[in-house]
């Protein structure tokens, strides 16, 4: 009795430190510092806040950020949900290779995403001149920021969309299809309705992947102050020139960003991945 | 088990692709012939613009001044101390996440903490936030004007914390599922046969909770070696100092050394390849063992 008394002392102990342990690490590697981006913020009040966000360079980044972000959810979606739809309802060679290929964006260095991109589009390259000649400009550049958001959040709606389909089987599509309807009518009417919460999931962590973007858009985007300038991009150049104002409502404005999208994505994320 | 490796925090599996769902047999119409294989050529095409030919020219380029010129641009002083503080630092918050991921998965499991909602969703915040911001924040605190007076700018403890805040919830993810699904039916039996509660974790938990841990460190130990955007601020880039291997590879580009970039660059790639087929035999190892 005794013996089990002390057991259970020490149980409570080790309980105690392990919980204080891990409260005292999160709070110094996360709540502390994000804390403190937000006093920095609001140090000066509120007014010297609006006032750096809204100088035109930081509503044109703010602009640049939404259009590319916007481009690249756009085809990452359309993307995703073929690609999901391949992976889930069809058989085919190289399927655990392209499985496994659209997994492997995010294990690449997000400025070795913008190289590569650099090396097959950039202006002294055959494709880069050739695109140059009929008009475009992708390096240094909107595609080119475009695609390489499209790199790092490739994953996102595939990983979000296939499992549902997975568990939702075709017995619907196929007697949809056993009645008559067309393959484009059996998608819109049984397959994406049944979809919708993955797919809205899938697209607010690609949302936010995009909004976040930074090593891959800093060497495609030249870093073109007043061109092709992000807002995370704008952080990073802001601070380094003293103007921390800017620099901390920049990056409070992403960080309500990202909060925002994780509570968003939480009420979205399908049951199944709520492990 | 199966799911240990496909990290579900933010909703999404990280880098072992999860095993490839298996089609569900049924007739085919010809028309979903036809479907199928618009839908794969504009996936492969989609793919290989974006990706795949990229990163073929990544490796293209690295060899541009044949094998020797490779080894020669990845064994200069400044890549090889690169890669190796890379490495290094990689390595030592992969550890470091191993012990506190599964720390704080307990917590989060098995600890009735008040709040624990809250601290869950705290742990996805690393994955939502932009690196620059992650970076900016840590250097708020960690930096010369701290208020807690501990200054990590500029030193190789800085580019450790700032990994550790991206790597976060690696571990935590992919342990949090399997702890939630461990019976505590077997730790109750083993206690009722006198186990103490050091033996019940060494003998019952950690073999159980090995996997997950294994391939959540790995996670971690990937996205450590190919970080750029937490650690610019905070490390202040000083070459042979705290200077890692993205910033290195960013740097070469900017001064034109683009074979150089891209070998250090194929240096990472085949880190990453080779974790990726790690945590792939991982997975299917745990698999087999059920």
């Amino acid at each position: 009795m005794a013996s089990q008394t002390a057991a259970t002392v020490r149980r409570v102990g080790v309980r105690a430190t392990v919980r204080t342990v891990v409260l005292v690490y999160l709070t110094l590697l996360l709540v502390f510092p994000l804390a403190l981006v937000l006093f920095k913020t609001f140090e000066n009040g509120v007014a010297p806040v609006i006032d750096s966000l809204t100088t035109a360079s930081t509503q044109h980044a703010i602009q640049i950020t939404v259009v590319v972000a916007f481009w690249a959810v756009v085809a990452n979606t359309i993307f995703g949900v073929t690609a999901a739809l391949l992976l889930v309802r069809h058989t085919f060679h190289g399927k655990r290779t392209l499985n496994a290929l659209i997994d492997l964006p995010l294990a690449v260095s997000p400025v070795v995403v913008g190289l590569s991109l650099v090396l097959v589009y950039g202006r002294l390259t055959g494709v880069g001149r050739a695109l140059a000649g009929i008009g475009i400009n992708v390096i240094f550049s909107i595609p080119g920021m475009v695609m390489a958001t499209i790199f790092v959040s490739i994953p996102l709606v595939v990983r979000a969309v296939a499992p549902v389909l997975e568990e939702i089987g075709d017995d619907q599509e196929q007697a949809a299809a056993t009645l008559g309807a067309g393959p484009v009518q059996t998608f819109r009417r049984i397959t994406l309705p049944s979809i919708r919460g993955a797919l809205a999931y899938g697209v607010v962590l690609a949302l936010a992947r995009s909004l976040g973007e930074y090593g891959a858009v800093a060497v495609v985007s030249g870093r073109l102050v007043g061109r092709t300038q992000t807002l995370t991009l704008l952080v990073q150049e802001r601070y380094q020139n003293f103007d921390q104002q800017t620099a901390y409502a920049s990056a409070f404005l992403l960080v309500l960003t990202a909060v925002i999208a994780l509570l968003v994505s939480r009420l979205l994320r399908p049951k199944e991945l709520k492990s | 088990m199966a799911s240990s490796t496909t990290v579900g925090g933010a909703g999404v599996s990280l880098l072992g692709a999860p095993p490839a769902p298996p089609a569900t047999p049924s007739r085919r119409r010809p028309l979903h012939g036809k479907g199928k294989a618009i839908g794969l050529s504009l996936v492969m095409t989609y793919l290989s613009i974006i990706v795949l030919i990229p990163l073929a020219a990544v490796v293209w380029h690295s060899q541009s001044n044949g094998f020797s010129g490779f080894v020669h641009a990845v064994t200069t002083p400044e890549a090889a101390s690169t890669l190796k503080l890379t490495i290094y630092s990689s390595i030592l918050v992969a550890a470091i996440n191993m012990v506190m991921g599964t720390a704080i998965a307990w917590v989060l499991v098995r600890d009735k903490l008040p709040g624990r909602t809250f601290l869950d969703t705290l742990i996805d915040l690393p994955f939502a936030l932009p690196t620059i911001v992650a970076g900016l924040a840590l250097l708020t605190v960690y930096g010369p004007n701290s208020p807690l007076g501990v200054n990590l700018a500029y030193q190789r403890a800085g580019v450790v914390v700032a990994l550790l805040f991206v790597t976060l919830p690696f571990v935590v993810r992919t342990v949090q599922p399997v702890l939630m699904e461990l019976d505590t039916e077997m730790e109750q039996a083993a206690a009722s046969l006198g186990a103490g509660p050091g033996t019940i974790f060494v003998r019952i938990i950690l073999p159980n909770m090995f996997p997950a841990m294994a391939a959540g460190t790995a996670l971690a130990f990937a996205r450590s070696m190919s970080e750029f955007g937490s650690t610019v601020l905070i490390s202040g880039n000083i070459p042979f100092q705290t200077q890692v291997a993205s910033v290195h590879v960013y740097n070469q580009l900017e001064s034109d050394n683009v074979a150089g970039a891209a070998a250090v660059s194929t240096v990472l790639l085949i880190v990453s390849l080779v974790v990726l087929v790690a945590l792939d035999m991982l997975q299917r190892w745990a698999a087999r063992r059920g």
